[in-house]
């Protein structure tokens, strides 16, 4: 059941203002993108053509609190059959973002946020590492990047990173 | 052929045999690279938590290139679509490259327009050429069959890579395949995902779907599944026993790089291939080329 008084009629604005989520809009409901997707077909409950409609419907607490935003796996299948352009991996990363900034971000994803804030990498690079790789004949690999640091520091929301 | 080469964060600590034998296939025909210590992650792991994080460090990456050389090589397709997207985006918005450079000021880099980012089986494709690299073979690998996995971002979203491949029907990585004389066999769900981006958030789904695909490549005694990104490799090679547990199957399918077998065709020292590191061990597909 959809009740009516609990629809934001601005989410979808909210979402094309996004920088991924600019053509939200366009879409018709055609559907390419469930048929196409590799998660949808092992689990329904990831359901592309489903969020882009609760999206245009206003149904903002229910998309940005679920789970299934997060089930994306970027393959880009849709976004290159969509016919009318929405972009679909861009609109699902719009409402990460969206979700993240209001604390709802999957702890997989807090995770990464501060292992790349933190050290400019996806690893907290050990000792241990570049004599591995020191063995193997390869050059050294830097442990930190405070550029990286200093850059994402203000952009990232407070929940990720603390 | 000059490249800085972007090896990103997974490949450098995880995938060490992916760089060897990489590194000694260009030797090989004639590819130059230039180590640059201050590349960092590309920015993919942070895009789903914050797309303008993710494009302000693939943006500082691609001003460090800018001072060193217009070409990149990639390696992992993650890699690959994150760059080759964020060149072409501030390459193409003149205000979103302002917005950019005065964050990227604060640091003391400025991205600059005119990249190229090529992942190093295209270049391999593209600037060595079939033929260019069929005059180095020595070793006629024609005693294997294999078969190849793409990985997503190697071709989509096709906009961003010009459309240099039809993304619904590829064939280049077949061809690279086939110069070292082995037979490539096709099977129904070539272009599926491996699913590895989603390992962290649903285990279970993201081992379905590589599941799916180990299923087909098993069904056709192949010696091997070939890949050229390092989370498809993760995905069918180091989960590849959790999923057989899972599931209650077998494989027992090796999982080898590209340039792996490659360099094999060229005659490069399989020590320096880095073989041993791989999980599921490739000895009897050795065992062939040795005793052939």
């Amino acid at each position: 059941m959809i009740d009516s008084k609990e629809l934001d009629q601005n989410f979808k604005y909210e979402v094309s203002k996004e920088i991924e989520g600019a053509n939200i809009t366009r879409c018709f409901a055609c559907g390419t993108c469930t048929s196409s997707c590799p998660v949808r077909e092992i689990d329904n409950k990831y359901n592309p053509r489903k969020i882009i409609r609760m999206v245009l419907l206003g149904m903002r607490e229910r998309v940005l609190k679920s789970n299934f935003i997060w089930l994306c796996s970027t393959c880009c299948i849709c976004d290159d059959r969509c016919p009318q352009g929405v972009n679909l991996t861009k609109i699902m990363t719009a409402l990460k973002n969206i979700a993240a900034k209001e604390g709802y971000i999957h702890p997989f994803f807090r995770g990464q946020a501060r292992l790349v804030s933190t050290f400019g990498r996806l690893y907290d690079v050990e000792d241990f590492d570049n004599k591995k790789r020191m063995k193997l004949g390869l050059i050294q690999v830097k442990k930190n990047f405070e550029e990286v640091t200093k850059l994402t520091k203000n952009i990232l929301p407070k929940e990720a990173i603390q | 052929m000059k490249y800085a080469l972007f090896l990103g964060c997974t490949i450098s600590i995880r995938e060490q045999n992916y760089e060897m034998a990489t590194r000694e296939v260009a030797k090989k025909l004639g590819i130059e690279f230039i180590d640059v210590e201050d590349f960092s992650c590309c920015g993919f792991p942070i895009r789903p938590t914050s797309a303008e994080a993710s494009l302000l460090i693939a943006a500082r990456n691609l001003a460090i290139a800018a001072e060193i050389s217009e070409k990149i090589c990639t390696l992992c397709n993650a890699c690959t679509s994150t760059l080759t997207e964020a060149n072409k985006e501030l390459n193409n918005d003149k205000e979103l490259r302002k917005k950019v450079n005065k964050e990227l000021i604060n640091i003391g880099r400025k991205f600059k327009p005119g990249l190229n980012i090529k992942h190093f089986s295209r270049i391999l494709y593209e600037d060595v050429g079939l033929e260019g690299i069929k005059k180095k073979i020595v070793n006629d690998l024609s005693c294997l069959r294999f078969s190849v996995h793409y990985g997503c971002h190697y071709l989509r979203p096709s906009g961003i890579y010009d459309y240099f491949e039809d993304a619904e029907n590829p064939s280049t990585f077949e061809e690279l395949v086939e110069t070292t004389g082995a037979e490539v066999v096709d099977y129904k769900n070539k272009l599926d995902c491996c699913g590895s981006p989603i390992l962290g958030v649903e285990e279970n789904i993201a081992h379905s779907i590589a599941k799916r695909k180990l299923d087909s490549v098993k069904e056709n005694k192949v010696d091997a599944l070939i890949t050229i990104c390092p989370f498809c490799s993760i995905m069918f090679e180091k989960s590849q026993k959790k999923i057989e547990a899972k599931f209650n199957v077998e494989y027992n399918l090796p999982v080898l790089y590209y340039p792996q077998i490659l360099g094999l065709a060229l005659g490069i020292n399989i020590e320096q291939l880095g073989f041993r590191m791989n999980k599921i061990k490739p000895d009897a597909l050795l065992g062939k080329v040795i005793g052939s």
